[in-house]
């Protein structure tokens, strides 16, 4: 059993069948990813596990205890945390803010009434939030309007945002879409280190194949709702029906 | 020092000393002087300008930190108001219950509509708020005043009669509101020079109120809790990806701007025995929109701000008449006094609220950050420098 | 069942003006994106149009009637309507009489130019603003419009009549051999905003430019990608918009004597009809209006404020809070309108 357990998932939307029979286990300290071409169901996977849509049939398991019906602000509790295709951060808020409110979630949960005590009380979480953009390399930024940065300094502080929780199973939506070949490597060599340096699994949605195989330990190939294959880079990219129903129509 | 860093702690001095001298302040000319009537000292006003502050205090907490636009916190305001006449009329006069129950009840009052309204957002939320204030208004206007069931005493007004009980009443109280047996009404006035200057007690009581209101909105305000309402107005959805759940927050906002409204609401009623319907109109609720925005919305000064810059020139503008005018333009040649007066009639006097249009329009307009956002443009005008980011209010924009 | 039929029909007038102004203002907000608080005051507008046109007929001279004596002896002062010199007084009686159907043909102009005024000079400039920012603005604007007439036309209502023939009352139960009295004008506004709203839905549906508008309604950038201009397009929309209201403005006075105040009024219920048909449907808006309106007329029986004092009073905000507690898109409103 994996850190988590995709069983039989089905979801439809109206007459369309979304997703079907979606078997997918992720393995700890891993980096597992999901590609398949577009409309294959990969980010209609990705609500199911996160709370935002629940799916019609079968059962998510993370940590052996199950994710459906919970919200999203539970799922994320339990030791998931996601990164959005197009960064989403608190952008009226300072890069020092962004970080806090993760770490302020950490600590007292889904809500907690703090009307009184100050932020810059919180010696602690400030001392970890600088080294977490200290390893992010943007401490200089930190009393910057989130919004007025690059859109490569907001990934990185949305990553670090999520990072700075602890997080079980980081979850990554196409995190290189839209980049310049450049910037997708430094975002490989970005991920590489933080899967080596900490304990962690990821799971990843991605669309670019130099990304999925320079990072993958195991691929799922989602087409039309269902996988088709998992398996390993190596065996995925000579696997015929992968090249048939993906790799065929961009090679 | 209490919690506050150095430039809150400033900021604190200012209003502790601007509302303790304020009978002195708002007095500066000799009250023989023609200047006279833009005087603003004395006791009526100066509570008003007081409580509407307490209320723009607390409007702020919610819109100007969660973005969300409330159109009906007149509804709580009315209701405090209510709650503290009927303390007044089953236990006495004395207003510290009447003021404590009109907090409670705005709170449970603004619990029940926030929690239905708060299921919403954006727009839908906006008017869901004044559908519930528009029904209050209603229903304290006409409903609840049938002879079975006499609430609010409808368009009279609900007032303190002679066969009230009155239980903790006694014959050596006197027989208007109080605090532990001084009139609310009780003023000292001190004469220096021309200057007459009015020290009222029910004034200094709402000071007191206001003080410690604005204090708590600091604190409110610079707290892990300020933080993730502007994290609210920021973005929701990361938000709830960061293990938040943005609805006890932005109702536990709610709930507390409704009681700062009560408050309000309650001292309103503590300075003047009477609460009627009017007060939960939907334009009453415009109003407090107004002055927040005005003064500068989700900065901490600028609500008292701008309900201080409406109150007053309310009260001065509708002084000006004609005759004002004449005066005023007496020195140009007859035809052209003649028409300065009658360019500027429309906008004084009774049209005071055609003005205060003008001004909502050209502030939304031009000056959304409102007086305060003026004011820092003006200050690095003039000294020609940027201020340091570090120091700057949170982005005043109200946001979805 | 008389008395069923005739709290139906008592509906129907103010049923009316909800939907012909909540109608405006999802056009607006459909089209624009934009909600609009300054509508009921263009409502307003329209009906003091109307008042204006009347005052300007009834300008008169006086004149001294040789013939005629008041009580104390002096020779009566006649006083003339300048129509009436002119046109005689069959002629000029009539246009006087029939002053406010008339306004309809000087409201259209001038509505279109208000709304287009608005849209041009103002609420252009807050397409990209946050919508709390929208709000604020065309609230002040409805402030600034109400105060203007304030100004010039007093706080009072001013009485507005029918023409003569339309005055007066219709049994509209004769052929069902029911009693239905019911005021002639009232028929006649009901008539009159049923066409206006077939000429509204016939506009969107049958020309190339209600298609245009139709398509950018539901999905503006598309349309915008295919080179049409669909701002232009929609600055007229605010202005047909604007028309609307104001019509229902000028022909409502007969009804209810305007007022500065009676945008205001009938703004928030129009505001809580949009919601309840459903944010940017049409045709919700105007089954909202009608509905509500009727809703409102059984509740003001004495039957039911008997029973429930007050529940006149209440009863559309209670069915707009169940409507959106329950169905958050009102009765007929597309997913995705204003969501988020």
């Amino acid at each position: 059993m994996g850190l988590l357990d995709v069983k039989d998932v089905g979801k439809r939307f109206g007459g369309l069948k979304a997703l079907s029979d979606v078997n997918l286990s992720v393995k700890d300290n891993s980096v597992h990813a999901i590609i398949g071409p577009n409309g294959a169901g990969k980010s209609t996977l990705l609500n199911c596990l996160v709370g935002k849509l629940i799916p019609d049939s079968g059962s998510v398991l993370f940590n052996g205890a199950s994710v459906l019906g919970r919200k999203p602000h539970e799922i994320n509790q339990l030791g998931i945390s996601r990164v959005f295709q197009t960064p989403e951060i608190f952008g009226d808020l300072t890069v020092m803010e962004n970080m806090l409110i993760p770490l302020l979630a950490h600590r007292d949960g889904a809500y907690r009434l703090h009307a009184y005590s100050s932020v810059s009380s919180e010696k602690d979480l400030t001392t970890r939030a600088e080294e977490m953009l200290d390893e992010v390399n943007m401490l200089d930024k930190r009393n910057m309007n989130a919004a007025s940065m690059s859109r490569g300094d907001k990934r990185r502080l949305e990553m670090a945002m999520c990072l700075i929780q602890d997080p079980k199973l980081l979850l990554l939506d196409e995190p290189t879409a839209g980049m310049a070949r450049a910037d997708t490597n430094n975002t490989i060599d970005l991920l590489k280190e933080i899967r080596d340096k900490r304990d962690i699994t990821i799971a990843i949605i991605e669309h670019d194949m130099h990304v999925v195989f320079s990072l993958a330990d195991r691929i799922t190939v989602l087409a039309q709702g269902t996988p088709l294959v998992e398996d390993t880079p190596d065996n995925i990219k000579g696997h015929p029906k992968v090249k048939e129903a993906y790799l065929g129509e961009t090679a | 020092m209490f919690g506050l860093s150095r430039s809150d702690l400033r900021l604190m001095c200012v209003v502790l000393a601007l509302t303790l001298f304020a009978p002195i302040i708002l007095n500066p000319f000799p009250t023989e002087s023609a200047m006279a009537q833009f005087n603003a000292g004395y006791p009526d006003l100066m509570q008003r300008f007081v409580i509407f502050g307490i209320f723009a205090i607390g409007f702020n907490i919610l819109f100007g930190l969660t973005g969300y636009l409330s159109f009906g916190h007149a509804a709580f305001l009315g209701v405090g108001s209510y709650a503290c006449v009927w303390m007044f009329k089953l236990l006495g006069y004395n207003i510290l219950p009447g003021i404590v129950l009109s907090v409670i009840v705005a709170g449970l009052f603004s619990a029940l509509i926030g929690y239905v309204s708060l299921r919403r957002s954006g727009i839908y939320f906006s008017i869901l708020t004044l559908a519930f204030a528009q029904m209050s208004f209603a229903l304290a206007y006409s409903v609840l005043s049938n002879p079975k069931f006499n609430l609010t005493n409808g368009e009279t007004g609900l007032q303190v009669y002679s066969d009230d009980p009155q239980w903790f009443h006694s014959d050596r109280l006197p027989d208007l509101p109080h605090l532990f047996g001084i009139p609310m009404r009780a003023t000292h006035q001190l004469n220096i020079g021309g200057w007459d200057f009015q020290f009222n007690f029910g004034y200094y009581v709402c000071a007191v109120v206001l003080i410690v209101a604005f204090y708590l909105s600091i604190r409110l305000f610079r707290s892990p809790f300020g933080m993730m309402l502007r994290a609210v107005k920021s973005n929701q959805q990361r938000m709830t990806y960061t293990g938040l759940n943005p609805k006890p927050y932005t109702l536990a906002a709610f709930v507390i701007s409704g009681m700062y409204a009560g408050l309000a609401g309650g001292l309103l009623s503590a300075m003047d025995p009477l609460a009627g319907a009017e007060r939960m109109q939907w334009t009453a609720s415009g109003e407090v929109v107004l002055m927040t925005i005005l003064g500068g919305a989700g900065t901490l000064i600028g609500p008292v701000l701008g309900a201080g810059f409406i109150k007053y020139f309310e009260n001065i503008f509708s002084k000006i008449n004609d005759g004002v005018l004449h005066s005023w333009f007496s020195f140009l040649p007859d035809g052209l006094e003649n028409l300065m007066v009658d360019l500027v009639h429309p906008f004084v006097g009774k049209g005071w609220h055609l003005t205060l249009g003008l001004l909502f329009m050209l502030v939304v307009t031009f000056l959304p950050g409102g007086l305060v956002e003026g004011g820092q443009r003006l200050g690095r005008l003039l000294t020609g420098r940027r201020k340091a980011s570090s120091d700057a209010e949170p982005n005043p924009t109200p946001a979805e | 069942m008389d008395a069923f039929i005739l709290q139906i029909l008592n509906g129907l007038d103010k049923g009316s003006a909800y939907a012909l102004i909540a109608l405006g203002l999802t056009l607006i907000f459909g089209t624009l994106g934009v909600v609009n608080f300054a509508h009921g005051a263009l409502f307003m507008i329209g009906a003091f149009c109307a008042v204006t046109l009347n005052k300007l007929f009834s300008i008169s001279f006086e004149t001294v009637d040789p013939t005629k004596t008041d009580f104390l002896g002096n020779p009566l002062k006649v006083k003339t309507p300048y129509l009436e010199s002119w046109f005689g007084p069959e002629l000029g009686g009539a246009i006087i009489d029939w002053s406010v159907p008339l306004s309809l043909i000087i409201a259209i102009p001038v509505m279109i130019a208000i709304g287009l005024i608005m849209e041009r000079g103002l609420i252009r400039h807050f397409y990209k603003r946050p919508h709390a920012d929208q709000i604020l603005v065309t609230f002040g604007l409805a402030i600034v419009l109400q105060e203007v007439i304030k100004y010039f036309f007093g706080a009072n209502p001013i009485q507005t009549p029918a023409p003569d023939a339309l005055k007066g009352v219709f049994d509209l139960g004769t052929w069902l051999g029911l009693s239905l009295p019911y005021p002639i004008w009232r028929v006649f506004y009901f008539l009159f905003a049923v066409v206006t709203i077939f000429a509204v839905f016939a506009f969107l549906q049958f020309t190339t430019f209600g298609m245009v508008v139709r398509a950018g309604m539901a999905d503006r950038e598309t349309v915008g990608l295919l080179g049409i201009n669909i701002d232009k397009r929609f600055s007229i929309m605010f202005g047909l918009a604007a028309a609307v209201a104001g019509l229902a403005g000028v022909m409502y006075g007969p009804i209810n004597p305007p007022n500065y105040h009676m945008g205001m009024d009938f703004l928030v219920l129009s505001f809580v009809v949009v919601v309840v048909g459903g944010m940017g449907s049409l045709p919700g808006a105007v089954l909202a209006g009608f509905l509500l309106g009727i809703l409102e007329s059984f509740a003001s029986t004495t039957w039911a404020t008997t029973t429930l004092p007050g529940i006149n009073q209440i009863i559309i905000y209670l069915v707009a809070i169940i409507v959106l507690m329950t169905r958050p898109r009102g009765l007929m409103g597309r997913k995705g309108v204003m969501e988020e």
